[in-house]
């Protein structure tokens, strides 16, 4: 419960409250709202245990200490894998260390923001505010178990990272007395403005526009065009469209249309319609990348249910967050580990155990984390996916 | 793919269904009748069935018709649809979409984000009619995976500078006096991928983080008027979440009192558990990020709190390399989505030039339309209902001759507000804000009647 909010409690108390409703009192008031019947007073320990959020000015940050060494442990063992072992790590998340400077302490504005020499934004590029940090720690993390840190943990977690960002020495201990000192370092701490008009409903806009409607510009100036290499990148455009209207989607995993309006009209059709051909139960001539089968139609092509069955649970135990299926992550693509693995004696108890109990070594520095809760059948069929070459939806 | 058996006379359309095997067509056929349990009507059917599947000229009406001058195949032959029985009622006891729409589905932008559970599915706006998104193809946006909360152990606290805090159960809140209101909501960093260059094919990825519902809940108001909230000290309420991330935002108390919704219900229905089931908050005019999913608690106090989403995140970087905080109002903004990228136009001639306008700060006022990038524009017709803080539908007609054309659309708001040029956002904001891209889009209509996505400054 925040301290503030005790405070005027005690005040009510005291006063037999501030606010004394007509024809009640306070406590008969307090219990029952103005909606007879509806809704009912938190206890203390309700708020306290919800209330949780920490201000700048640190009002709800409960007491506690960590040490930048304790942090690295807890580091290690629970933020390593997404954020690497130096908080650099730019695979899962974007990079929480880097580019802050000493110089930047003193001044609290960080200059590669303004000189733009860095490739993007880490997080202490960004946050003003030490209290943000402990409050997102505590709240959010780690990823895969939010709240699972004792306070001391956050603490410590929150020490290692302002270590690494050598804001403080590694012998520091980090607690609610020293915590203001730290902010007074934060190297972007000077770095917010809320002096724009967004914030309120009256806010004045940045922008000036008019709306002129004849001859408003001498030369239409075109800045932009969608790159050649993106014109495919979202799949076949065509099967993200209706099949019937004043328009189709373009055949995107070909070039350009060439030549002038309705040369291609018949073709634009039917391979708009060639998309939907399998959600409709129709033989497709050619399957429609990027068209969704809708589920429970008849007719489609019966893909072999245990193959998909391991592709849903490695989406729903959150091992997508390090492996994808073709391309290394954080850890390796399921199709590298069947190719390592696919005609070893044994592999498949291997990688049972090594799912469920994590391990290091096998692929690089970063440790696979432990998988407790998974069940022993989605564990199997999981792993049986993954042996036969992680085959995707298709 | 097969062709038709034979070719229509004239400018007459193939139907697509022309490009089923006829084999297949009587296979559809069938397929209805063995769903009826009336046998003794099966023969008869699959005689009618087997005389389509046979491919020949079909019945003697049309027959007759063929005779009496021709015409098209869909008129002349009977459809499958029209010689059979239907499905019984209740045989999807959740309707769903036709099965020939399964194209229009919320998608993620590959190489946007790097998570699945902090990531970001578009809503198909290319294929959307008048304001209202459809449940299911609202879009997505969740910081830590979404969850399906247990409405009977959902709990709503207020709490903070109030005379006595307060814990709602759903039952409760939904006894209270509702209201029902149409509202846009937009994620604060749509269009954001398109702040430096044109990067993304379609209107799903340029503006697909929009979506518009009418939400139904009790006023923020009166929630807060029942736990006599300080409003001299309480200047600011926190929203927030009750899944892992438990998302909180700041919102001003003159907000948080004139229209914030604390909504359960979402176009008749409760919220999808992907939109907050079964409560959220509703910040009209504000970025999607405020409308806090899952919604576990409001806290009034008289700070704001610089939550992990307003201080590490959803901070928008300007060229002196200052963040602007707190960046919440969507401010006018509006779009042509038919037609618009990666769309082809079938011939020249007549169409409806179709879109969204909408507004953080009121009523949409007037849309413009430039069919020749920005030189000269036409008032288009608002369609009604045209609502405060909701998208509105605009239209007007062109015909189109054929030649190279850029499209453009052009909001104002009733504050007087004028949707902004690329040029004038980037000259204020430069290109590195992410957030908050409100800029006339342009659509390029090529010769070949193909659409891209360009820049016009």
């Amino acid at each position: 419960m925040s301290t503030s909010n005790k405070r005027f409690l005690a005040v009510c108390a005291l006063a037999a409250c501030l606010f004394p409703a007509a024809g009640a009192t306070a406590a008969e008031d307090a219990a029952s709202g103005k909606f007879p019947g509806v809704g009912r007073a938190a206890t203390d320990a309700e708020v306290a245990a919800w209330d949780i959020d920490v201000r700048p000015d640190f009002k709800g940050l409960p007491a506690g200490k960590g040490t930048v060494q304790a942090g690295a442990d807890i580091w290690d063992g629970k933020c390593a894998t997404c954020h690497g072992t130096f908080g650099e790590s730019n695979e899962v998340f974007t990079p929480i260390v880097g580019g802050t400077t000493a110089e930047d302490m003193k001044t609290g504005r960080v200059a590669a923001l303004a000189n733009n020499s860095q490739p993007q934004r880490t997080t202490l590029m960004k946050v003003s505010t030490v209290s943000t940090l402990w409050d997102y720690i505590h709240r959010a993390m780690p990823w895969d178990a939010p709240k699972s840190l004792s306070n001391d943990e956050v603490y410590s977690v929150l020490a290692y990272i302002l270590n690494l960002g050598e804001i403080v020495p590694s012998d520091f201990e980090l607690s609610d007395k020293n915590i203001a000192e730290v902010q007074a370092l934060m190297p972007n701490r000077n770095g917010m403005t809320t002096d724009h008009g967004m914030w309120r409903v009256d806010g004045k806009p940045d922008t000036h526009n008019e709306a002129c409607m004849k001859d408003c510009v001498a030369a239409v100036k075109v800045s932009s065009e969608l790159p050649d290499y993106a014109r495919n990148a979202h799949g076949d455009i065509a099967a993200q469209n209706r099949i019937i209207g004043p328009v189709r989607g373009a055949d995107t995993l070909k070039p350009p249309l060439q030549g002038k309006a309705g040369e291609h009209a018949d073709a634009v059709r039917a391979h708009a319609w060639s998309t939907v051909a399998e959600a409709a139960g129709a033989a497709a001539p050619a399957k429609a990348a990027g068209a969704g089968a809708a589920a429970g139609q008849e007719g489609q092509a019966a893909a072999p249910q245990a193959d998909l069955a391991g592709a849903k649970i490695v989406a729903a135990n959150t091992c997508v967050g390090c492996h994808a299926v073709d391309r290394k992550m954080v850890g390796p693509s399921y199709r590298d580990v069947a190719a390592k693995y696919k005609d070893q004696a044994g592999a498949r108890d291997m990688l049972i155990q090594k799912i469920r109990k994590g391990g290091a070594g096998a692929w690089g520095p970063i440790p696979m984390p432990p998988n407790p809760a998974i069940s022993d059948t989605d564990l199997n069929t999981a792993v049986d996916w993954i042996l036969s070459g992680a085959p995707a939806e298709n | 793919m097969k062709s038709p058996a034979r070719t229509p006379a004239g400018r007459l359309l193939r139907a697509p269904e022309n490009f089923i095997p006829s084999d297949l067509a009587g296979e559809i056929a069938r397929h209805g009748l063995d769903e009826t349990r009336r046998g003794f009507l099966r023969s008869s059917f699959r005689a009618a069935g087997a005389a389509l599947a046979a491919g020949a000229a079909g019945t003697a009406l049309a027959q007759q018709a063929a005779a009496a001058g021709g015409g098209e195949e869909v008129i002349l032959e009977p459809r499958p649809w029209t010689t059979s029985l239907g499905k019984p009622v209740a045989f999807a006891p959740y309707g769903m979409p036709s099965r020939y729409e399964a194209n229009l589905q919320r998608r993620e932008s590959p190489g946007l984000t790097r998570v699945s559970a902090a990531s970001v599915a578009f809503a198909p706006l290319q294929g959307f009619f008048g304001i209202i998104t459809p449940n299911g193809l609202h879009f997505e946006r969740h910081h830590q995976g979404w969850v399906d909360v247990d409405p009977s152990q959902h709990r709503f606290m207020i709490n903070g500078l109030v005379r006595q805090p307060r814990v709602y159960t759903m039952d409760d809140l939904m006894r209270l006096p509702s209201v029902s209101r149409i509202h846009f909501i937009e994620c604060g960093a749509n269009t954001g991928p398109e702040w430096g260059n044109a990067a993304v094919p379609t209107v799903q990825y340029t503006h697909g983080m929009l979506s518009c519902c009418e939400y139904t809940g009790v006023p923020l108001s009166a929630l807060l008027d029942d736990c006599g909230a300080d409003l001299k000290k309480g200047k600011y309420v926190l929203a927030e979440g009750a899944d892992g991330s438990s998302m909180t935002r700041t919102i001003p108390m003159e907000m948080a009192l004139d229209d914030v919704i604390v909504a359960w219900g979402m176009n008749g229905e409760m919220l999808r558990p992907e939109n907050g089931y079964p409560l959220r908050l509703v910040v009209p005019g504000v970025q999607g990020v405020s409308w806090v999913k899952w919604l576990r608690r409001i806290e009034v106090g008289d700070q704001p709190w610089n939550a992990k989403d307003e201080t590490v995140h959803y901070v928008d970087l300007m060229p002196g390399g200052m963040h602007r905080q707190y960046t919440s109002i969507q401010e006018c903004k509006s779009v042509i989505t038919t037609p618009s990228g990666g769309q082809v136009l079938l011939d020249k001639g007549f169409y409806n030039i179709s879109g969204l306008a909408w507004s953080g700060r009121g009523k949409i006022k007037q849309v413009d339309v430039s069919v020749d990038g920005g030189r000269n524009w036409r008032t288009a017709r608002l369609e009604t209902p045209v609502l405060s803080k909701s998208l509105t539908r605009f239209n007007i007609d062109w015909v189109w001759d054929g030649s190279p054309v850029i499209l453009q659309s052009r909001a104002m708001d009733e504050t007087g507000y004028v949707q902004p040029r690329y040029g004038q956002l980037r000259e204020v904001r430069g290109s590195r804000s992410i957030y908050h891209n409100n800029a006339i889009q342009s659509w390029k209509v090529a010769e070949s009647g193909e659409v891209s996505n360009v820049h016009v400054e």
